[in-house]
């Protein structure tokens, strides 16, 4: 089981165990961790699932649609910016860090 | 004395109103009871991801088991109440199965279910309903092996069922009783372009359908019949043709019920204890640009959490007024619509982008005002003008079409800027 660290904006982390398949915003979101809204269900429909992920952990490439709502987070993104519910889990751990707010 | 929360109905609004109590500081019992066999789940993707095998009632859950143990929050599935009484202190609520819950302070996330029209032969098996995870498994088993599907109704539901079964290779045909789809959502222009869009993937879709029976032979559906005469083959039927709120409880509570449960800004009922949320409750519309309908009932995931949020305040005697951008989303083959804001009461379109290239928004002014967006695959457009009707920045209509520059650089502050000599 891939364990994900979720860290906030103010650097406390909360690591929970999930599940390959899973995306990173639903394993969020599941376990209660604060800082990911996920309004829409990980439909890419609201923007509100944002995370910068850190540097150890990779995911395929986003496509477009991910890539066009990035410009409309709360927070504005960076480089390492992706949606999470876009983030499928597979078999390593991943780390990402939580924007100061999603809405 | 009766303590805690009772929350009747583990949905979208019910999980929201629990978790929100614990994150106001709640420390009392919260009984979260509903009458479906799973913990709860989300139910957008029902009539999307689920019916094409991506996702399943344990893959949509919106919380783990740990999580709703760490927070003390009692998930009770598989019990149907059916009876109520309260006071001023507290009430008991009784199940179908002769379990009782007292409580302290009561919620209502009872939500809706389909409303059935009674045509001869809705009895027959394939006539199917969408609602619940339960359904959309029954109708998932069904599609699988069908041919010919009709769907009966041209709103959301029924299209984004349509799409899925087409883009599965079948052979589907939209049934709308009203003069355009999605009738009670959208404007005329995105009616027409989801009508377009709908025949050019190849469904046929028939307004003004007026179905009089179902057609069968040994107890299954095998075509629905217009009042033309003509019978349209079918092996599977879908009824999407609206919701009707729950309230039944809150009628035997003397609740007031017009349209739903009765609920003002705070999510507070007509005995001034109780709250409801979500699809069950009628309340005043809280979207932030003044004018537009009185009252409303919301069928959306924003409102079942939002409104929730407030509820759950209100619960714990903490001011709390429900005021938002109403928005709302419909996944239909790669055609994504995201509607901010309600267009109800518009005197003016301004179309941006061109609908033929399936990338456009719709969008809606009232006085002068930008009031609402019906956005399909211009997700910026959605989100600019969500932020836009948060912050009450305006939106000249004659500049809105201008596809050169992204909405948000289009945006005037609210209040007009006076240029000093």
């Amino acid at each position: 089981m891939p364990s994900v660290t979720y860290i906030s904006a103010t650097g406390s982390e909360t690591a929970v165990a999930g599940f390959a398949g899973d995306s990173v915003m639903e394993t969020a979101v599941r376990n209660g961790v604060p800082g990911i809204v996920a309004e829409c269900g990980g439909s890419l429909s609201c923007a509100t699932c944002h995370v910068f992920v850190c540097a150890d952990s990779v995911f395929p490439p986003m496509e477009d649609l991910e890539d066009d709502m990035l410009d409309g987070t709360a927070v504005d993104r960076e480089s390492n910016s992706r949606l999470s519910c876009q983030l499928k889990l597979r078999d390593t751990d991943i780390r990402v860090t939580t924007p100061e707010t999603q809405v | 004395m009766r303590t805690g929360t009772l929350i009747i109905g583990a949905c979208q609004a019910g999980v929201q109103l629990a978790s929100s109590l614990r994150e106001l500081g709640d420390t009392e019992p919260i009984v979260l009871v509903g009458e479906e066999p799973h913990a709860p789940y989300q139910r957008p993707p029902l009539s999307k991801a689920f019916l094409k095998g991506d996702a399943t009632a344990d893959s949509l859950t919106f919380r783990t088991h740990e999580f709703y143990a760490e927070h003390r929050i009692e998930l009770v599935t598989r019990e149907r109440i059916v009876s109520m009484e309260r006071d001023s202190t507290g009430g008991v609520a009784t199940a179908q199965s002769g379990r009782r819950f007292e409580f302290a302070r009561l919620a209502l996330t009872t939500g809706a279910i389909p409303r059935q029209i009674p045509f001869e032969g809705s009895e027959l098996g394939g006539v199917s309903y969408l609602r619940t995870a339960t359904d959309a498994a029954l109708l998932e088993q069904r599609l699988h092996t069908a041919q010919n599907v009709v769907v009966v109704g041209g709103g959301f539901i029924g299209l984004e069922v349509a799409a899925g079964a087409r883009a599965a290779g079948k052979t589907v045909t939209v049934l709308e009783a009203a003069p355009r789809l999605v009738g009670r959502a959208v404007s005329e222009a995105t009616s027409a372009f989801y009508l377009a869009a709908h025949r050019r993937r190849g469904t046929r879709v028939v307004l003004n359908a007026q179905v009089s029976r179902f057609v069968g032979s040994h107890d299954r559906v095998t075509g629905v019949e217009l009042a033309s005469g003509d019978v349209i083959p079918a092996d599977v039927v879908l009824i999407g043709v609206g919701v009707i709120p729950r309230t039944e409880l809150a009628k035997q509570l003397g609740l007031a019920v017009d349209n739903g449960i009765v609920v003002d800004s705070s999510a507070l009922c007509s005995d001034g204890l109780t709250v409801a949320a979500g699809d069950c409750a009628n309340l005043p519309n809280p979207s932030l640009t003044p004018g537009g309908i009185e009252r409303l009932r919301l069928e959306s995931v924003q409102n079942a959490v939002e409104q929730a949020k407030v509820a759950a305040a209100t619960l714990l005697r903490l001011p709390a007024e429900y005021s938002t951008v109403p928005w709302f989303w419909s996944d239909q083959a790669d055609l994504k619509l995201q509607i901010a804001g309600l267009s109800g009461g518009h005197d003016q379109i301004v179309l941006r982008g061109d609908p033929e290239t399936e990338k456009f928004s719709v969008l809606y002014y009232r006085a002068g005002q930008l009031i609402a967006a019906d956005c399909v695959n211009r997700p910026l457009d959605f989100i600019a003008v969500r932020a836009m009707l948060h912050s009450g920045q305006h939106l000249p209509a004659d500049r809105a079409d201008d596809l050169s520059l992204p909405l948000k650089k289009l945006f005037l502050p609210a209040v007009p800027v006076l240029i000093g000599k």
